[in-house]
Parts: C-alpha cells; structure tokens; sequence
C-alpha cells in the first residue's frame, strides 16, 4: 500500500509529540524541530498534490480495515491542494512566529503541529464521525494557540470562541448520529449511497441532519448569522496564528464543499440539492455584512478579520451558485483568499508593532520606520485583497463572475460581489491613508523595525500570491479539473466503496436484524 | 422506554441551552456538560434501545445492540471531558484576569453605555 496520503496526518502527529516530551524546556531545538517538521508535511503535501494530478482516488484504509468497516483516507485533487496550501501557509506563519512570537508561551511548536494535524485530517478524512474527531483536534489546538501569549483581550475571545465551539460540536455530534441511525454507516461514500436510496419514511431526518451539519460548518467557515466570533477572535490572536487561522475558515468552506457535492448532491434523491436554497442568500448576506464591518474597523486586524469573512461570503456564493465554472474560479479565489488574508494578518503585526502605543488602532500615530517597504507591502496586499487588477484577487473575481454568469441569481450575485469589491477598496483606502500617511513626524520611540526573517515570510507569501497570477493559466485549468472530480460523486464512491456495497455496519433501515 | 428516554433527553437539553444562554461563565460550563450529557445519550440510543442483547455478533445469537455507537459515545465523552477541563480551565482564568465571571469579562455595571 502507498503511504503517502496519511504523511500530512503522521508527521504532524509525531513532530508535536516528539516538542512535547523534549521541546518544553529548550526554545531553539523546538523551533528547529518544528520548521523541519513542517518543511517535511510540506513536501509530503507537494508530493500528494502531485500525485493527485493523475485524477485518480488516492484511498488509504487506516490499519488496513476495509472501507465501510474501518476509517478510510481519500486524497482526491481538492484535498490534495488543500493540504498543499494548509502547508504553504503554515510554513510562512511558522518562520515568522521563528522570530520571537514562539517565545512567548511555552508549547507553541507542539501546538503548532497538532493545529496542522487536524487541518489535513479534516480535509482527508473520508469517514464523518473521523471529521468530527479531526475537527476537535484542530480546536483544540486553535484554542491554545490563541491564547498564545495570553492577555485580557485574547482570554474573552477566548472563552466566546470555546463557547461557540463546543456547542457547534454538540450539535455535529447530533447529526453524525442521526445520519448513522437512519442509514448505518459513517463513510462519506457509502453515506452518499445511501442517502439516496433513504427510505420515504426517513427522508425529512436525513434532511434535518443535513441542514444540522450545514449548521456546525457554517461556524467553522463564518458563515452569517454564525460568524460574530470571528472578528475579535482573529484579531486579538497572535500575528502567526492569525495567520494560521486563515486557513481554519477555510476547513469549514471544504466540509461544506464535501458534504454537498457527495452527500447532498444532484443525485441524492430527496435530499438532493438540500443545502443550495439556504446557502445562497445566508452567503450573499454573509460578504455583505463582512465589507460593511470593514469599512466600520476600528483596527486594522478587525479589518482583515472582516475581510475574510468577506472572502468565505464570496466563496460560498459561488459554491452555492454551483456548475462546474464557477466551482473552478472558486477554488482559485479559495487559495488565492487564504494567502493573502494570511499575508495581511503578518503585515498587520508588523505595522502596529511600528505604531508603539497607537498599535494597529485607525488613528493618527507616529510615523512608521520602516514607511516605504511597509507601504509598498500594504498597497500590494490591499490591491489583491479587494481585487484590483491586474492581482489574483481580480482574476479569481473574473472566473467567479463568468462561472455564475449563467445561474438564475446572478444579477444578485454579480451586484453583491462587484459592489463589495467596491467596498472593500475603499475600506483598505481608508486605512492605509491613515496609517501610511497621517502620521507625525517622529516615529514612536519604542517602535521596532521588523526583522529579516519576518520580512522573508511576508514577502513569501506575497510572492506566492504574485506566482498565483504568473500561473493563472494553468491553474485555472487544474481548478476545473479539480471541480469536474467534485461533481462526479459517483467515482468517489466507486473508489472508496467499490462493489462493497451491500456490507456495512448496519443494514440501511430502521430495524436490526434479529 | 423510547418515551422516557426522548422526553429525559429533550429535557436536560433544554436545561443544557438555558444555561449555556446565560452570562455567568459557571452556568456556561454547567449548560456544556447538560448538553454534551444529552448528545452522548442521543448518540447511544440511535444504535436503538435494545435490551439483554449482546453487542457482540456470535454464532447463532438470536439479536445484538448495535456496538457502534457505543464506540462513538465513548470517544465523544473523551473529547467532551477534555473540552470542559480546558473550558473550565479557561474561565477560572479569565476570573483571575478580569476579576469577573461575567463571559464578557466585565460587570453590566462596569460596562460603557452604547453610544447613542
């Protein structure tokens, strides 16, 4: 059997085991430990992703128990990308937090490898109970990392993040279950199977867990009226974990991805197309309160927190909007959203870390020391994140536009995300006029220049973002392929369950056999 | 059977959301653990309720419970009972810090009023 698809879970796992027991006490071998962990997952992830351009299934069968039966991991082209990017991004906001941040409260490697590890396990994972543990690993994780560094604000977020989290969790627990009820299985293909063959009698419990998990994703992604815990939690965690959590949004766009193209799909019988009607206006809401709340930030990291939740109301407009076009350019605007909001969350540090007291707060404060670079990096950030051309965020914006031209919303869609553009050009006017140019003449004494090595993760990922419009091409046809596999759930199954069909934890239906 | 049991579990969740609506962080944890208490129960009964029966297929065993959702539940009550020691962790601190227990970290009192 090839291993390779459970790398991106194993590495993680072991490299944060291996900080806890001998990282504790010794800063450096820590961050030496955890940059070589990560590097690896990131060539793992490049290897996987590679592997995936073949289009075919990669299934793993963990401890080798067949499909229905055992946990399965499915590497298919859109978990793939979505492992290369979780470790992209990681590895930028890991060589910045190399810098100091990791300093500044012990465990952060550990932690920081278990985050990954459940990230990738999340966007591998084939079985839905397993999504669930995957989606408590990373919380777990994402709860210490942002109380990273403590302090009163970060603990309020905290204790709101945990909160909302731990219900959602009880909630996927709900549905998990009553899906397992009603047709005796947790793998996700033969879950797909059998939803549609649910008998006449079961049909409105599949549909409640449904729309229950379309629910717990929805606080994952952000989505509206879920997404209040986003802004101040982002913004008050630390500058790399911000950076990671870029990503973490991200987790619940797949799932919802996942779920509605395998299990809630064309072809789900009566539960088809459950999700499509409820997403569509809750994302259109959710991109334009997301633009309205930048353009009403205090801070510039509430800014970029509301720009992301932007990003997901675009993302999931589009995904809404569905057919295979617009999937494509959702997928683009996907991994292009993710590295720019990643991006932004460092340069954010990096100003207020310049702006002494004044911090990232939108007022008049001293100058910066390090104006010009500072300043190109925000005008580059803030193009690509409102979508100026000629920037990924503009191409992305083009492919979504084309992608939806045809779906019977659009004149809904285009003028929500033309306008918000708009917006949020405006809103990254705003800020960077003041922070940029409203400034005294003196800088604040206890303002610090940043280092090289964070200026080397920033310009990494800004470069990144640059290789995203050097490689439009090719990747806007790797996004179709990508979004052609999505909508073939079927070859999904085939892959994963095969001709097992009949054989499954329990026979679908309301009675065991007796 | 199926009575008691639906009706207990739509009870202690109801006290479970109650309590997780209100403001004090004590009550918050308390209104988890009801919920994560019901959802684990829930969790059990969709194997369905069936007594006397193995979980174990066996050689001419006339019926069996469901083993699975057995299996689920207890991974669930491991995740659950982490999830409120750090949860409870959590608060105490943020008692500690903010010198309230308020899960805004601050009294009503002591709270600016809305600007109008």
């Amino acid at each position: 059997m090839n291993h390779l698809a459970v790398l991106p879970l194993a590495i993680p796992a072991l490299a944060g085991a291996l900080l806890l027991i001998f990282g504790g006490n010794r800063p450096l071998l820590a961050r030496a430990l955890g940059l070589a962990a990560t590097a690896l997952g990131a060539a793992a992830a490049a290897m996987l992703a590679a592997d995936s351009l073949s289009g075919e299934y990669r299934v793993y069968a963990l401890g080798n128990w067949a499909a229905p039966f055992g946990i399965v991991l499915v590497a298919d082209r859109l978990s793939a990308l979505l492992v290369l990017l979780t470790s992209v991004i990681a590895m930028a906001a890991l060589a910045y937090a190399a810098n100091g941040w990791d300093l500044r409260g012990r465990h952060f490697h550990a932690l920081f490898q278990f985050q990954l590890m459940g990230i990738n396990g999340a966007f591998l994972t084939g079985d839905l109970f397993n999504l669930f543990v995957f989606f408590e690993v990373l919380l777990i994780a994402s709860y210490c990392l942002l109380l990273h560094g403590l302090g009163q604000q970060r603990l309020r977020a905290a204790v709101h993040y945990v909160a909302v989290n731990l219900t959602g969790s009880g909630v996927f627990l709900i549905a998990v279950s009553l899906l397992y009820g009603v047709t005796g299985t947790l793998n996700m293909a033969q879950l797909a199977e059998r939803i549609a063959q649910a008998p006449e009698a079961d049909i409105a419990l599949v549909r409640a867990a449904g729309l229950m998990l379309l629910g717990v994703f929805a606080v994952k992604a952000a989505l509206f009226p879920l997404y209040f815990w986003l802004p101040a939690t982002y913004a008050s965690a630390s500058a790399p974990v911000a950076a990671l959590f870029a990503i973490m949004t991200k987790v619940g766009v797949y799932s919802i991805l996942r779920v509605t193209t395998l299990m809630f799909g064309g072809d789900s019988g009566a539960a088809s197309n459950l999700v499509s009607p409820w997403l569509l206006p809750l994302a259109l809401l959710t991109l334009a309160l997301g633009v309205i709340g930048a353009l009403g930030a205090k801070r510039l990291g509430e800014l970029v927190a509301h720009l992301t939740i932007a990003s997901v109301g675009t993302l999931l407009t589009t995904v809404a909007a569905g057919g295979s076009a617009a999937l494509a350019g959702a997928l683009y605007y996907l991994v292009h959203s993710t590295v720019i909001v990643a991006a932004l969350f460092l340069l954010t540090d990096l100003i207020a870390r310049q702006r002494g007291a004044a911090a990232d707060a939108l007022v008049a404060a001293g100058a910066l020391r390090q104006p010009v670079l500072l300043g190109i990096a925000f005008l580059l950030g803030a193009a690509t994140v409102a979508g100026a051309p000629p920037s990924a965020g503009f191409l992305g914006k083009v492919m979504i536009l084309q992608g939806t031209a045809g779906a019977g919303a659009s004149p809904w869609i285009w003028a929500t995300i033309l306008a918000s553009s708009l917006a949020a050009l405006v809103a990254c006017s705003r800020a960077g006029s003041v922070l940029l140019w409203k400034v005294g003449a003196e800088p604040a004494p206890e303002a610090l220049p940043a280092r090289g090595g964070e200026w080397l993760s920033l310009g990494a990922l800004m470069a990144v973002s640059l290789l995203l419009v050097a490689f439009a091409g090719p990747l806007h046809r790797h996004a179709e392929a990508t979004a052609a596999q999505l909508l073939e759930p079927a070859q999904y199954v085939q892959s994963v369950v095969g001709g097992n069909t009949e054989r499954a934890p329990r026979p679908l239906g309301r009675e065991l056999p007796r | 059977m199926e009575l008691l049991l639906s009706s207990g579990l739509g009870v202690v969740t109801a006290c479970g959301v109650f309590l997780l609506l209100r403001g004090r962080t004590f009550s918050v944890v308390l209104g988890l653990s009801l919920l994560s208490y019901a959802v684990n129960l829930f969790i059990f009964t969709m194997g369905r309720v069936t007594a006397g029966a193995p979980p174990v297929v066996t050689e001419g065993a006339a019926a069996y419970t469901d083993p699975l959702p057995q299996a689920l539940v207890l991974t669930a009550i491991v995740i659950g009972f982490g999830m409120t020691a750090f949860f409870l962790g959590l608060a105490v601190r943020a008692y500690g810090e903010s010198g309230s227990d308020h899960v805004d970290g601050t009294e009503a009192a002591d709270r600016p009023e809305e600007p109008r």
